[in-house]
């Protein structure tokens, strides 16, 4: 059996760590293979070894049973392996042509040759079903389409080897069942496909055989028929997961969060939440699905006080707080997870103890008379790291940049239930996280539930929003378009909602 | 010997070990431009220290206290707006214009010494603190860059003396003004003697209790850990609850406040008047201190006293061995080149330190 990328027992060292400890990773011709693992167990540092980022300490590659060398991604381009990224490398303002050929425009009589370029595009399209327009701008298509446009970017240049990095974070559900397709579609003509992901659903649905790697060795290569999830998920992260969460009947208590016709704008002046009315109870979770970028951000940014609102009200236990400032909120019992965990959630250049405290440094016991009791600091921040499980290397002195994704967000997460606010709004919780992370992130997302608190969820997972939520709203343009009850919809009906297909609105 | 080699390249000693290394490295270039131009630089360097004072003459080292005194302030200016995320290059003006008030409320009023000066000193922050608030409100609330307008009001400061000093406090001549009262001086006689006649004054203890001060608000207060928060992360600040706005204001004044401190001690202690037409230098060289420092206050004091020993050195140094004096700015410019690349630097210890590390650095 030949294989057409071989990666044989790599290792590969950061100072004080060992990313790759050793990786064997055999790809047959045509196949689309599945490279799964926990964050951290050294998927992206194997693939960017593969693409010629970084050198391994030892090992060998062998392309179409070649031994080789990739001294940079132009050699591994030069082998026939391309890449798409996580984060869509796209000019905005250039069409699909125009971004596709860039860096290997053809000339004709001084001018660069759009015309033979795109039906070189438009052959290509076809052949594989991707239906994209040459001529469309990539700002006014979707960002499935802009998926696309990535992929030919690939296939454009003859790539036989097509790396995926988490493809389908950024897909809704109808745009995840095409993207599987067209990856069929290349596999059976011939291409190759690597496909880096943790969701278990998906490589169930497309991949042939999975590599499973942890702690920087592999595990095991499954042949993803013969297997089940729950066995790759418990090699994976290596213990069993459980998948359903035990879940009790929600015993909704009295209102909590009311909204009354929100209307909101967003950075540009448009309208961004249009006349949006919910409740929320004590002791639900009331999930808010939709497509990213139908308003969810500015309804979060709304409640919590980090953008002023054009019209309506947002009450809390009663009380108007849609003009109060931030700190008020959160002293009148609201707690906000952020999206972004970066770039809201923590201050990257402080240690984890001190972004432990950063909504209640003002008070006692952590300060007194305007200055910090960093014994009192240090001890409550021990306490969290223990209680919630939060890996640091230095502990409450580890700078939080040097954290990985699934700590900081479980800081932020420790941060938040502790101060015990009765609202919480929580936003995507378990981005880029892996199965153990999330299940356990989840399972204190409903304690939380359970002990009386409202917990308003923000996600673009529909497994999240359908495993969590008691209640599902819809966002679709800014607008509420479907009130569910968790317990009688699917991920296709929510699909179809979230794409804009006819609202329904199911609440007793 | 290894272990002086992993002493050097272990990351938790770097602090120390790159600012002084380029130091050295200063030192060590500018050693090979005289030899180049055909000095001796043994002979230079001895000369600079004998100018200093740091070989024993007390009234030499007394004016490298004075020359450091000014930068320790200009420095811990620049540094603290720093730490708070904001580059303020407007330390010349606030410094200017601070020093302006004082010398005026040193000239026109009459009151006794120590209440004349501390008045005088106070007036110099406060202007200073004022100079620096519209910086920051115009930051705050319209995202304008400080650093242009804290250059644009380094200018409004220039020709502000330049106007109020000949309308309103007229000199011997026209280009400066009439000399403060000796009430509102900051040089006190037992120092002048300690120092036999050096013009070194209390605005030392100032500084030095300015470093002090700016480092205990900034690690252990509240309000540091806020200043920090906004400066790292204004939009974790605004999460977390924190008036964003009135912190880049409040620290863009304290900023200026430091500098305005640094002209009463620089006018108050030093000249006595103060010039038309020269924004001080040191409001520049403040930059330099602080990247030297590492923004840290006492990184500061001591980045000050090195500028400060070799500005106090080097007419001496000329005259004693005819090595032109702009050998002296010649090093400045080279420590601060290696204080820049400081990134650099640590990232050639590194992996000195690793080899060293890994073949147990074969002698």
């Amino acid at each position: 059996m030949t294989y057409v990328i071989e990666m044989l027992n790599i290792r590969k060292e950061f100072p004080g760590i060992v990313a790759n400890d050793d990786i064997t990773l055999q790809v047959k011709p045509g196949e689309i293979h599945a490279l799964l693992g926990e964050n951290g167990a050294g998927k992206s540092t194997l693939m960017s070894v593969l693409f010629g980022l970084y050198q391994p300490e030892r090992g060998t590659i062998k392309v179409q049973g070649k031994e080789v060398r990739i001294a940079n991604p132009n050699v591994a381009n030069a082998l026939g392996i391309g890449m798409v990224h996580q984060h869509f490398k796209l000019v905005h303002n250039f069409t699909v042509t125009e971004n596709i050929i860039l860096g290997m425009e053809r000339m004709r009589n001084g001018r660069i040759d759009i015309h033979t370029a795109a039906r070189r595009i438009q052959e290509l399209s076809a052949r594989y079903r991707l239906s994209v327009d040459p001529y469309a701008r990539i700002e006014d298509i979707s960002v499935g389409m802009q998926q696309r446009v990535e992929i030919l970017k690939m296939l454009y240049r003859d790539a036989e080897i097509l790396i995926f990095d988490e493809p389908t974070a950024v897909l809704t559900p109808q745009e995840i069942v095409e993207l599987m397709d067209i990856m069929r579609k290349m596999a059976a003509e011939g291409k190759t496909i690597l496909l880096i992901t943790h969701k278990l659903k998906e490589i169930k649905a497309a991949a042939d055989r999975c590599t499973i790697i942890r702690k920087g060795k592999t595990i095991a290569t499954l042949d993803v028929q013969e297997t089940t999830g729950e066995k790759m998920a418990e090699l994976m992260v290596g213990r069993p997961v459980t998948f359903k969460l035990e879940k009790k009947q929600a015993q909704p208590g009295e209102e909590v969060l009311r909204i009354e016709n929100l209307n909101v704008r967003d950075q540009r002046g448009l309208p961004a939440v249009k006349n949006v009315n919910l409740s929320a109870r004590a002791g639900e979770i009331v999930g808010v699905a939709g497509v990213d970028g139908n308003g969810q951000t500015q309804l979060v940014d709304a409640i919590t006080g980090l953008r002023k609102i054009e019209s309506g009200r947002v009450l809390l236990h009663g009380a108007d707080i849609s003009s109060l400032p931030v700190r008020n909120r959160n002293e009148a019992g609201l707690g906000h997870i952020p999206e972004d965990r970066h770039k809201h959630g923590l201050v990257l250049d402080f240690n984890l103890e001190d972004n432990m405290i950063l909504e209640t440094y003002y008070q006692e016991p952590f300060s007194k008379f305007g200055v910090l009791k960093r014994e009192a600091i240090r001890k409550y921040a021990a306490g969290l790291i223990e209680q919630f499980d939060v890996r640091a290397g230095q502990g409450g002195q580890t700078l939080a940049r040097s954290m990985s994704g699934g700590n900081q967000q479980k800081a932020i997460i420790a941060r938040e239930i502790d101060r015990s606010p009765s609202l919480m709004v929580v936003v995507q919780p378990t981005r880029g996280l892996d199965v153990g992370a999330v299940e356990y992130i989840h399972r204190r997302i409903l304690d939380e539930r359970d002990k009386g608190k409202t917990i308003l969820l923000f996600s673009l997972e529909l497994d999240e929003i359908l495993n969590l939520s008691d209640r599902i709203l819809v966002m679709y343009e800014g607008e509420i378009v479907g009130r569910l009850d968790a317990a009688d919809t699917n991920e296709n009906e929510l699909g179809l909602i979230m794409a804009g297909a006819g609202g329904r609105d199911r609440h007793a | 010997m290894r272990k002086w080699i992993l002493f050097f390249t272990s990351e938790r000693n770097q602090k120390i070990i790159v600012p002084f290394l380029a130091v050295m490295l200063g030192f060590l270039v500018g050693a090979l431009v005289m030899l180049f131009s055909g000095y001796n630089p043994v002979e230079a360097y001895l000369a600079l220290l004998k100018g200093a004072g740091l070989l024993g003459n007390i009234k030499r080292f007394g004016d490298t206290l004075l020359s450091m005194t000014t930068l320790t302030l200009t420095g811990l200016s620049v540094a603290f707006a720093f730490r708070t995320g904001l580059f303020n290059i407007g330390a010349a003006g606030q410094m200017l214009m601070g020093g302006f008030v004082a010398v005026y409320v040193g000239v026109t009023l009459s009151l006794p010494w120590v209440v004349h000066m501390l008045l005088a000193v106070f007036a110099a922050v406060l202007t200073g603190a004022l100079w620096a608030f519209l910086p920051g409100l115009l930051k705050a609330k319209f995202k304008i860059h400080e650093v242009v307008t804290t250059i644009m009001m380094n200018w409004i400061a220039y020709w502000s003396v330049y106007y109020l000093v000949p309308t309103y406090i007229p000199g011997h001549f026209n280009t400066e003004s009439i000399p403060i009262k000796p009430t509102a001086t900051l040089r006190v006689e037992w120092l002048t003697q300690l120092f036999h006649g050096s013009y070194v004054n209390i605005g030392l203890f100032f500084a030095l209790a300015a470093v002090v001060i700016i480092w205990w608000v900034m690690e252990k207060t509240v309000f540091g850990y806020e200043l920090k928060a906004v400066g790292f992360n204004g939009q974790a600040a605004k999460y977390a609850g924190m008036k964003v706005s009135r912190n880049i204001i409040l620290s863009m004044m304290i900023a200026g406040g430091l500098a305005g401190l640094a002209g009463a001690v620089f006018y108050l202690g030093y000249t006595d008047n103060i010039k038309i037409g020269v924004l001080p230098s040191q409001g520049f060289d403040g930059i330099a201190v602080a990247l030297l420092g590492l923004n840290n206050p006492f990184g500061v004091a001591l980045a000050a006293f090195l500028f400060g020993f070799m500005n106090a050195g080097k007419l001496f140094m000329q005259s004693a061995t005819a090595v032109p004096n702009e050998l002296v700015p010649i090093i400045n410019a080279i420590i601060i080149f290696f204080a820049a690349i400081y990134l650099m630097i640590k990232i050639w210890l590194q992996k000195i330190g690793k080899r060293f590390s890994e073949g147990g650095g074969d002698e």
